[in-house]
């Protein structure tokens, strides 16, 4: 991953002393909470129903073994012993005291980590692909021009009181795994037809209270400009986005007001005066800054490796585990490892002390030291030798991070909810363990199927229930805490919004619910289609009907024995 | 006498900022003597009668967050002194009425924040241009005041251009690549 050389360190460090005078003013009464607020959240601290959230950056999903040994020291020291892998790759701590962050934020600068722009109406951590760079699908790897995103938006002085949040994702494959259509700048990488490097940009997308999907406002915009346009799109926003409403604050709300072609136009109008000014790239800068990934040299191995093939053949639950946990690799004879963060009965995306150890000695013995943090809330091994896929699951499993369920209906997707945040309607996490419950036969599961299913606690949508095949939303009716399910969402190329099936749950209908949904894929599906194949064919209506009525049977049923 | 941070120091500052009410129209109102800053509309219905004092550096102008500062452009280089008003220090657009100021209309006189000026957007403030930071009367005490000259430079080498560093990192200074640092 990308190396700081002493300007990243600097700055960093300047950052931890400026975040620690701050608060020692605020504590000492000199900062008024609402002066103090803003500071917090651009440091990733958020005021929550037990303690202080500290949300870590973990830019575009890198990490490397030495940090997740830093974060297993700061669970143990600062928090309860874990750590929550959110959907915006980042790592959080539910528990630290406001007087220890800035010491955290001290020990998290001595590996090159941060909690910067983590929160707050700023430009956020640029997310990406979490198998960037070694994807078999893989066109141009987005990581370099990630990390050139983050410094530009590191600090940047215009944009640090923005409207609202700023999120930007960046896409380099043939599926695009960073839901690019969900940001409010999603970046495409392209070549031209003379094979010059260039972003395809999408402006507006977000979930969240008005759901929208991305618009593309450029085909394609050269690599050396990219700074610069952007630029353009955030003065634009920063002059023109509405400040009088929280809600309405997004930059989706200023595309849709104005339209798409007046909001390119003013964008391209305020580009014509930065094109080819000082921030334009040069060959040299991206260069260097591709230069300081220490990515391992993968030279290409046999395809396959006899002894793997022997375990395959040998042990049915390595072979489930390689089918549904290990991707493909642009380099023969290497594969890329999920371990699953969504062991049944666990809050999902959760990590322990412990597993951050355990991770960080399976990516040094045979992942390069490298690990990533994927949106669907799960730890990745990108580079691993086929031949040590064996030792690596038996590993994994040691340690409880080798739940064969990627990809299926237990791989949730779900916001921390009511149980830690002050935003949420309602809980999350046992909706989702209720969910793991209901469905806990691996056959079950692997019948089922290819299916996700996203829970978000409010309208936040932290949980990207929009883009769920299944969605779970938490409401609040008369202050008590119901679920409202959409179907037909979908992220990645053919990204979609699902749709409400109809009036909202209790929390103890939900795997009834889901059962239901299941049940009527089941009975329709054609051979080899997916859950979301089948909701498109036959809509909603189907799944709609079956599910109200077995839910009117289950009370009449219960009426009848109450009776 | 109010104190305002100027180039780097806090000093006496004798500028009266002319804010009208909801029902004032700037056409009408009498200006008090001696140095005023006042609200672009009022410059611009009065500007014939207030150029000579414009060009004698005792009347500056001041934007609103809400206003263009193309509106300001063929007047810049006869004004000594521009105020951006910040009614909330979050409201950021200031920040890029500064830059807009600096880089794109070439203004080169005196840009001072003010309104709701925090020594905590000191940094920012500065790297946008503004080299007078008025913080609202009574906000800081005057050691408060001294102990925030602290703050005009947070972070030593920014990685961005902005109006006070027109080149980005990467053209001011040589990076090292990683192959250098090994060797």
């Amino acid at each position: 991953m990308y190396k700081y050389d002493d300007y990243d360190q600097r700055l960093v460090d300047e950052r931890v002393a400026q975040f620690a005078d701050q608060t020692g003013r605020y504590l000492a009464g000199e900062l008024s909470e609402d002066e103090y607020r803003p500071l917090r959240l651009q440091n990733g601290v958020y005021i929550q129903r037990h303690a202080p959230m500290l949300r870590i950056a973990v830019p575009y999903g890198n990490l490397r073994a030495e940090q997740l040994r830093t974060l297993a020291y700061i669970a143990r020291t600062y928090d309860r012993g874990y750590g929550h892998v959110s959907t915006r790759q980042n790592i959080q701590f539910n528990w630290p005291r406001l007087e220890d962050v800035p010491e955290i934020l001290g020990l998290l600068a001595g590996v090159q980590m941060h909690a910067i722009q983590t929160s707050g109406n700023c430009i956020r951590n640029v997310t990406a692909d979490a198998f960037a760079g070694v994807a078999a699908d893989e066109r141009i790897d987005p990581r370099p021009w990630c990390e050139i995103l983050r410094q530009w938006s590191t600090f940047h002085p215009e944009f640090a009181y923005l409207p609202r949040k700023f999120k930007i994702a960046v896409n380099g494959a043939d599926e695009d795994r960073a839901v690019i259509r969900a940001h409010d700048i999603g970046l495409e990488l392209v070549r031209d037809a003379a094979g010059e490097i260039g972003f395809r940009v999408l402006v507006g997308g977000g979930l969240g209270r008005t759901p929208i999907i991305g618009e593309e406002i450029s085909a394609f915009v050269p690599w050396r400009q990219i700074l610069n346009y952007c630029e353009a799109i955030l003065r634009v926003y920063n002059l023109y986005g509405r400040r009088d409403n929280a809600y309405k604050a997004r930059i989706k709300i200023l595309v849709k007001a104005l339209g798409v072609a007046e909001f390119t136009r003013q964008v391209e109008a305020e580009f014509a005066h930065l094109k080819d000014g000082p921030s334009t790239l040069t060959e040299a800068e991206v260069a260097r800054v591709a230069g300081r990934f220490d990515d391992p040299v993968l030279a290409p191995l046999p395809p396959t490796d006899a002894a793997h093939e022997a375990h395959l053949a040998a042990d049915k639950a390595f072979a489930a585990w390689v089918r549904r946990n290990v991707r493909a690799h642009k380099v023969a004879g290497y594969a890329s490892v999920v371990l699953s963060l969504k062991k049944h009965g666990v809050a999902p995306g959760d990590v322990s002390a412990d597993q951050f150890e355990r991770v960080a000695e399976l990516a040094d013995d045979f992942a390069f030291g490298e690990i990533r943090s994927t949106h669907e809330q799960n730890l990745v091994l990108p580079s691993v030798r086929v031949a040590d896929l064996h030792t690596v699951w038996q590993r994994a499993r040691a340690a409880g991070l080798a739940t064969p369920n990627i990809g299926l209906l237990t791989d949730i997707i779900s916001c921390p909810g009511g149980d830690f945040c002050n935003l949420a309607n309602a809980k999350s996490i046992p909706i989702a363990n209720a969910i793991q419950a209901r469905f806990d036969d691996l056959d079950y599961l692997y019948d089922i199927g290819e299916i996700e299913l996203n829970i978000s606690g409010c309208m936040n949508a932290c949980g990207h229930h929009h883009v769920g095949h299944i969605g779970v939303l938490g409401v609040d009716k008369n202050g008590q805490e119901w679920y409202q399910v959409t179907i037909g969402g979908e992220q990645g190329n053919r990204t979609a919004l699902g749709k409400v099936i109809g009036p909202s749950f209790a929390a103890e209908e939900m795997p009834d619910v889901i059962t239901s949904l299941i049940n009527n894929y089941i009975d329709n599906r054609h051979d080899g289609e997916r859950f979301i194949d089948t909701v498109r064919r036959i809509g909603v209506e189907s799944f709609k009907t079956r599910v109200y009525a077995e839910r009117d049977a289950r009370q009449h049923a219960k009426e009848a024995i109450n009776a | 006498m109010p104190e305002i941070i100027k180039n780097g120091r806090v000093q006496q500052d004798d500028w009266q900022v002319v804010r009208l009410a909801e029902d004032e129209s700037g056409g009408a109102i009498a200006l008090p003597a001696g140095r005023v800053i006042v609200p672009l509309g009022l410059w611009l219905s009065r500007r014939e009668a207030l150029l000579a004092r414009a060009e004698a550096g005792v009347l500056g102008v001041w934007l609103a967050a809400g206003d263009d500062p193309a509106a300001l452009a063929p007047d810049l280089l006869r004004l000594q002194l521009v105020a951006v008003d910040f009614p909330k220090f979050a409201d950021g657009r200031g920040y890029s009425i500064a830059t807009l100021l600096r880089t794109r209309y070439g203004y080169a006189g005196e840009l001072r924040a003010i309104g709701e000026v925090l020594r905590n957007q000191f940094d920012y403030l500065g790297r946008c241009g503004f080299d007078a930071l008025q913080p609202a009367p009574g906000r800081y005490t005057p050691a408060q005041l001294q102990a925030a000259l602290a703050s005009l430079a947070t972070f030593g080498s920014p990685y961005q251009a902005s109006a006070t560093l027109p080149q980005p990192l990467f053209r001011r200074v040589t990076r090292p690549a990683a192959r250098q640092e090994a060797a």
